[in-house]
């Protein structure tokens, strides 16, 4: 081994799937080999690049570039020593430069640019990767410039129901208050996304910059970001990087000597999924159960503590800061249609490479799937996929070849969402899962309007019947649907028949026998 | 018929709970806005649960009914009311666990420690609690005890884990 004066570099993700893969076991397994074979190294820790299947996954920094070595192991560690993986030496789980990974180097990466390369925590490692460029920026601009830029960007809302984000902006911007919030909505409680997660545990920089360029742009002077309980690791780095923030004074009063100010505070949620909820995620930041308010007043004039606020998702917050560094027409370059710059997707379920994939809307499903997917983990044909999250329809392999738009997808009766994509083989049991989002809606359903809390219990025992053998009941279960959709107060009762009818519209053989598939 | 004046009901003194702490607690968080949820956190993270004795004391300091309290603590799924097991073994039950294996991984865990979900083992080390989603959707099932995440959790994997923490203790 050569030895040398300088210590080599070596990467050990601290993202919580790769904590659950064993990376801290990894993580201290180099350390210690290093120790017994008189080798200095710098032991970062860094995100995830989001290919989950290689994770733990261990960079080298080499003279040619970041040299991946994944899964490891701890068991493997010796060996990746004997092999002089220091110096990129070749060993069976030598993946050569990270960068050139297909997956990877086919993304197009900008509210992910960071994640994974830096150490997540370290504010000089952020700056020196373009981080806080855009609130410099923001800091030279009149309010009503930056919320016009953010409109020129396009950006929607990445939480789900793709509202324009400077249109929100602009409404908080104009209704005067003594006091204004920004409030990030981190309460990621669909399956299948994770995306808000790897934001908050692997670039939590970039939340707070985008949430204190939003607070410049509509006068906000303090902020909270509400992440679920689910999330420790998230609310953990979220801490210690506001921390860090306020000491070198990006955040608190007189930001980087402005004249303005941004109060930053992390607050945990309590495990009730309906508090993703725009309103209801407001009720209990104000200490309340978390039921669903009616609109209006819209959050944007009647918010938080009756203030206007500013509520968006995880992502939304996340896009601002590059918006802001490389400019709205940057970014509005990317994507399609109405649709535009970036998704982070999330492929999720049986599926072989599992992980994140930024793109910008317009990609496929199939090749999401297929390309960057392989298809299941399993080896079995793809049945259904579920994009969206619990509340979002299963869509057939016959429909894959639609483009990821928010109308392209809304066209064929899907939806985007917050693009996560789970995926199921061909021995899911379809009426198993229709029957899974009523059951999920009735655990989960807040109680304060009566087709979801009522609803959703009867649709249980409807699609009991159903499966049972009395096709009759199929009829009643899209009768329930339709009160659901049309009587509910927010999108929890009104979308849980979505899965629920796209079940039995494209997979009926599977509510019955024979000729109950042809009732459906 | 006379109504008698409604007196509220007295909340059983519960002698194990030390109510001097829960003030502390309650002090060092309620001149936050929106000290609820902070407060029930903070006691929940002392004792492991929050018992229904300090519901009164919560009420009087947040100025709030008991019953308003009582209606925060029952609608969060995170909040207890009774204490639980050593530990909290989570099992997400949600569509990308489902789709490859957790209602197996669900089966086998009630077996194994002989209780359903909201029970505890009869040895008072395990209770075993749903979840809907730990955002770990591409490498499940998964599974959280305590604060530790564990990824692709088959039968053996959940015994393994299970014996380590018994180990540990």
């Amino acid at each position: 081994m050569s030895a040398s004066n300088t210590s080599i570099t070596v990467y050990v993700p601290r993202d919580s799937t790769a904590l659950a893969l064993c990376a801290e076991q990894v993580a201290a397994a180099i350390a210690q080999q290093a120790a017994q074979r008189g080798i200095s190294i710098n032991l970062v820790r860094n995100g995830s690049r989001g290919m989950f299947w290689l994770e733990p996954l261990v960079e080298v920094a080499t003279a040619a570039g970041r040299i991946g070595y994944g899964p490891v192991e701890s068991e493997d560690v010796a060996a990746l020593f004997d092999a002089d993986f220091l110096n990129g030496g070749q060993h069976r789980l030598a993946l050569g430069l990270v960068e050139e990974i297909p997956y990877l180097k086919k993304q197009e990466r900008l509210t992910f640019a960071r994640v994974g390369i830096t150490d997540p925590l370290s504010l000089p490692d952020y700056l020196a990767h373009e981080g806080y460029a855009g609130l410099r920026r923001a800091l030279t601009m009149p309010s009503a410039a930056l919320v016009q830029e953010v409109l020129d960007s396009g950006l929607r809302g990445r939480g789900g129901a793709a509202f324009p984000t400077g249109i929100k902006w602009k409404t908080v911007a104009a209704t005067v208050a003594a006091q204004k919030y920004i409030v990030c909505n981190a309460d990621e409680g669909d399956s299948g996304t994770f995306s808000d997660r790897m934001v908050m545990e692997d670039d939590p920089f970039m939340l707070i910059e985008g949430m204190t360029i939003a607070a410049l742009a509509v006068g906000a002077t303090r902020g909270y970001i509400y992440v679920r309980s689910e999330y420790p690791h998230a609310i953990a780095a979220l801490n210690q990087a506001i921390a860090t923030a306020n000491s070198a004074n990006y955040l608190g009063d007189n930001i980087l000597g402005s004249a303005s100010s941004f109060h930053l505070e992390v607050r945990k949620g309590a495990g009730a999924y309906i508090c993703g909820e725009e309103t209801a995620l407001l009720e209990s930041l104000e200490g309340k159960r978390g039921v669903v308010r009616a609109k209006p007043p819209l959050p944007a004039i009647e918010g938080l503590f009756g203030k206007p606020t500013v509520i968006n998702n995880v992502i939304s917050l996340a896009s601002v800061p590059i918006i802001l560094a490389r400019g709205a027409a940057f970014y509005k370059n990317y994507g399609m249609g109405r649709s535009l710059g970036t998704l982070p997707m999330q492929l999720a379920g049986n599926i072989r490479r599992g992980g994140l994939v930024e793109k910008a809307f317009g990609v496929t499903l199939r090749e999401l799937l297929q390309d960057f997917g392989g298809g299941t983990a399993s080896g079995k044909p793809i049945r259904a996929v579920q994009v969206g999250g619990p509340l979002g329809p299963y869509l057939p392999p016959s429909l894959f070849d639609t483009k990821l738009d928010y109308e392209a997808m809304a066209a064929v009766g899907g939806m985007l969402g917050h693009g996560g994509i789970v995926v199921f083989d061909d021995s899911v049991d379809m009426a198993k899962q229709a029957r899974y989002a009523m059951e999920f809606c009735a655990v989960e359903s807040c109680g304060k309007c009566t087709p979801c809390r009522i609803g959703s219990t009867r649709g249980v025992e409807v699609i009991d019947k159903i499966v049972a053998g009395q096709p009759q009941q199929i009829k009643l279960l899209r009768d329930l649907c339709d009160t659901m959709v049309n009587g509910s107060l927010c999108a929890m009762g009104s979308m849980t028949p979505l899965p629920v009818l796209s079940a039995l519209d494209h997979f009926p053989e599977d509510f019955g026998k024979g000729e109950l598939g042809q009732a459906a | 018929m006379q109504i008698e004046a409604s007196v509220p009901q007295a909340v059983p003194s519960d002698p194990s709970v030390d109510l001097n702490q829960v003030r502390s607690i309650i002090q060092e968080f309620k001149t936050l806005p929106g000290a609820m949820l902070p407060v029930l956190h903070a006691i929940q993270d002392a004792l492991g649960y929050v018992p229904p004795s300090v519901v009164p004391l919560i009420a009087d300091e947040l100025n709030l009914s008991r019953a308003e309290v009582h209606g925060v603590i029952s609608f969060y799924h995170h909040f207890r009311q009774q204490p639980a097991g050593r530990h909290i073994v989570q099992i997400c039950r949600a569509e990308a666990c489902q789709a490859v294996g957790a209602d197996a991984l669900v089966a086998h865990a009630k077996a194994a420690l002989g209780c359903d979900f909201h029970g505890t083992s009869s040895d008072g080390q395990f209770t075993l609690e749903p979840v809907y989603c730990l955002g770990q959707c591409a490498c499940g099932p998964n599974m959280q005890i305590d604060d530790d995440l564990h990824a692709r959790v088959s039968s053996d994997k959940f015994n393994r884990v299970l014996r380590a923490k018994r180990g540990v203790q």
